[in-house]
């Protein structure tokens, strides 16, 4: 597995292929048709920000490309891995730990203190050392700002907190690919901020990130590079300024309007 | 402990009130027999069930078509029939006929085994329920995180699901096995002698029925109590500050 | 329609499995030279006996049900809307009654209940049965008063308020506004008590009661056969699924039904 994905990370560099490829996507939950044929690649290094109305698969879509969710019809290429084509368990866990995501409800483990939560994959699917994981755990917490809450249970924390905390235990996996999913938007306003900050320094440092959301400034200053989508597709998509000083679409229009 | 006997002696002879396991040596022998007995098999039939609960819970989650199945008609079978009836058929029916098909001469199971194997099945059945709708109440997003952090489905159930499925289920699991104690007094049918069995030739000999119900009931009580105050203990241990019955 | 087939369908193939497999077990059994078949054929002519000894057994469940239930409805009422000594009262016995082993409550009852009582020119015979039922009756009466208590406290207290509210006494808002909702959510719980009531049923055989279990020994020990230890206690095994089963699945149903948002 690892050698594999070396000479196909090389092949990358080499050809400057997006390290993320989506291509023709269709997803479809029962009779409802969710994504409709969607296409977008991401480069190494970029911050790519989907938005877009409620129900238009922008969360499915994400978990399409972490393999989540299983796509119907369509490629989807991630960090190397033929996410649309995964089969077994070891290839579903070689994906995960390049393709890391944080989502809206953070999910932290509420039996597991916060250093617990964050070291748990590190050690139980890299198999790594725990004087080591743990290192790198409280390093982490510092950075996401929260030491000192190590020994703290999820339940005990304030929701911008623990969202922070998901983040940490996501980027414990080191992986290529940061996926976002609107991860703000069950936070009070107070707590938004120091979400956003956090997502704004790794985004600086140069982690390739996928933020599904609805903060629209905070879109145009990080990303670059704006996807819209709507009913299943992406209907118009440009870097920050051109898109939302000018947006080309009716359809980008009407959103924008009614959102800023 | 001389003065105590005394005092249950003159009782009895004043006022006819007959404790006779207090001062008759031999009728406290059958008790305290009876009350290892009934220990014995609350103990090991509780551990067993809860074995059989997990494994079952486990098989239900992960398992094939065909495991689901198998565990679903067990689940059938030993909550929709009478537990004494299942007594039956173990110690006089199934346990005769493998101790013919394996030519032994001697019983394969002792009576006592045959009780413990039978409780721990019927309780095994509900234990089984009563983690699978813990293990259902866990929030599909936090096995969602698991699955996305690339723990397999085993390391899922084992580290993610159990732990909180378990804290869920208390309640419900200190439901059954007090209910798995009370059964216990099942045994009586097949002659082990736990404490009702005990309690039954002290008072076919001494004829003190009344005062030995008395006593049999109060001991239940407190056996019952004693055990559910360790559950609450347990879940008091094992809350998790901020989760749950917040 | 179709899922009513569909569930009719699956429950004939579970009778049929049932039956092939306590009939392969008594085969697999079967010691003497005779085929299996001529040695479990005596067991038809004493099906009635059984039959009927399954119906003692259904007979004293209901009876036992319906006593326990009166009063264990009155005693968890006592337990939840009075206060003192008769809360403390109530309280205690359904404590009392519901951590009580089954087969011990059914001892108190034989060995103690006299063969008859005497009142004035009356005599009252009590036969086995009679103190079966009341033996049985009284942890039903301990399980109805939890079940009662768990219905009336479901109901939020704001609905005591609004009929407070229009001027309705205890009693009136008892039974116009608390009574038929919380009945409703009474109903599964009190179906499952009845389930492992009949479940403990068999227990009277132990205590002197002529039941299924009495009668299933009794033909055993005639035939002297040890062919028919299979068929005899699958058969029991069988007739009790048959019965409970349907009401535990109905009581799930209800339970789903009803369920409180």
């Amino acid at each position: 597995m690892q050698s594999s994905k070396r000479s196909e990370d090389s092949q990358a560099t080499a050809t400057d292929r997006p390290i993320v490829e989506v291509q023709g996507v269709e997803k479809s939950f029962g009779s409802n048709r969710v994504l409709k044929g969607v296409s977008l690649t991401v480069n190494k290094g970029e911050a790519v920000a989907l938005i877009g109305p409620s129900g238009s698969g922008k969360s499915t879509l994400l978990r399409c490309i972490n393999g989540l969710i299983k796509v119907d019809k369509g490629t989807v290429y991630a960090s190397g891995h033929a996410v649309h084509a995964l089969v077994r368990d070891s290839e579903r866990i070689a994906l995960r730990k390049d393709v890391s995501m944080v989502f809206q409800q953070y999910n932290l483990f509420p039996h597991l203190t916060v250093l617990q939560n964050v070291m748990l994959a590190p050690i139980q699917v890299l198999r790594q050392d725990r004087a080591e994981v743990e290192h790198r755990a409280i390093t982490l917490l510092g950075k996401v700002r929260l030491q000192g809450k190590e020994s703290a249970y999820p339940g005990e924390l304030s929701g911008g907190q623990q969202q922070r905390v998901a983040i940490a235990r996501a980027l414990a996996m080191r992986p290529s690919v940061m996926l976002f999913d609107e991860v703000t938007s069950a936070l009070d306003p107070e707590t938004v901020k120091e979400v956003l900050t956090t997502i704004r320094e790794l985004v600086e440092e140069g982690m390739t990130s996928i933020l599904v959301t609805h903060e629209m400034r905070f879109a145009r200053e990080v990303a670059h590079h704006i996807f819209f989508t709507d009913r299943g597709l992406i209907v118009e998509h440009g870097d920050p300024d051109a898109f939302f000083d000018d947006p080309k679409d009716e359809r980008t229009r009407e959103f924008l309007g009614h959102m800023l | 402990m001389e003065t105590v006997s005394e005092l249950f002696r003159t009782l009895n002879t004043t006022y006819g009130f007959d404790l006779s396991i207090f001062y008759d040596s031999y009728d406290a022998d059958l008790f305290t027999r009876g009350m290892y007995f009934t220990a014995l098999l609350s103990a090991a039939s509780v551990f067993g069930s809860l074995f059989l609960g997990v494994i079952g819970a486990y098989l239900q989650f992960n398992g094939g078509v065909v495991a689901r199945k198998f565990v679903s008609a067990y689940i059938q079978v030993f909550r929709n029939t009478p537990p004494l009836i299942q007594l039956y058929f173990f110690f006089f029916s199934l346990g005769p006929s493998l101790t013919s098909a394996t030519g032994m001469s001697e019983p394969i199971l002792s009576n006592v085994a045959w009780a413990i194997v039978s409780l721990t099945l019927y309780a095994g059945a509900f234990n089984i329920e009563v983690f699978r709708s813990g293990v259902e109440a866990v929030p599909a997003a936090t096995i969602e995180a698991a699955d996305s952090l690339g723990l397999s489905k085993r390391q899922t159930f084992l580290q993610i699901i159990l732990p909180l499925a378990f804290r869920i289920s208390l309640p419900g699991l200190n439901n059954n096995l007090v209910n798995l104690i009370k059964t216990t007094t099942n045994a009586y049918a097949i002659a082990v002698p736990e404490l009702l069995y005990g309690a039954s030739q002290v008072w076919s000999d001494k004829l003190n029925a009344l005062e030995m119900m008395i006593v049999l009931l109060i001991v239940y009580t407190a056996v019952i109590g004693l055990f559910t105050w360790m559950m609450g203990c347990i879940e008091r241990n094992l809350a998790v500050p901020g989760w749950g019955r917040a | 329609m179709n899922n009513q087939a569909n569930w009719r369908c699956k429950v004939l193939m579970r009778f049929g499995l049932a039956i092939v497999i306590v009939l392969a077990l008594s085969e697999a059994h079967a010691t003497s030279q005779e085929s299996w078949i001529d040695e479990i054929a005596p067991l038809w002519k004493w099906m009635p006996l059984l039959l009927k000894g399954f119906l003692v057994d259904v007979g004293i469940s209901i009876a036992a049900m319906l006593i326990g239930t009166a009063f264990g409805a009155i005693i968890g009422v006592g337990q939840t809307l009075f206060k003192g000594i008769i809360r403390i009262f109530c309280l205690g016995l359904t404590q009392f009654f519901r951590n009580a082993p089954w087969l011990v409550l059914l001892f108190f009852c034989i060995l103690l209940i006299p063969h008859q009582i005497t009142v004035f020119d009356w005599v009252i015979p009590f036969p086995p049965w009679m103190k079966g039922i009341i033996g049985l009756a009284l942890p039903v009466m301990g399980n109805v008063s939890e079940v009662v208590r768990g219905g009336l406290i479901s109901i939020p207290s704001a609905q005591w308020e609004a009929a407070d509210a229009l001027a309705l006494n205890k009693w009136q808002t008892l039974r116009i506004v608390i009574l038929p909702q919380a009945l409703k959510r009474m109903l599964p719980p009190w179906m499952n008590v009845y389930a492992v009531l009949i479940m403990a049923t068999p227990l009277v055989s132990i205590v002197g009661v002529e039941d299924s279990v009495t009668v299933a020994r009794s033909v055993l020990s005639a035939e002297g056969n040890t062919a028919l230890l299979m068929p005899v206690y699958g058969l029991l095994l069988i007739l009790f699924y048959a019965y409970c089963a349907p009401i535990a699945r109905l009581a799930r149903f209800l339970e789903v039904r009803y369920a409180v948002k």
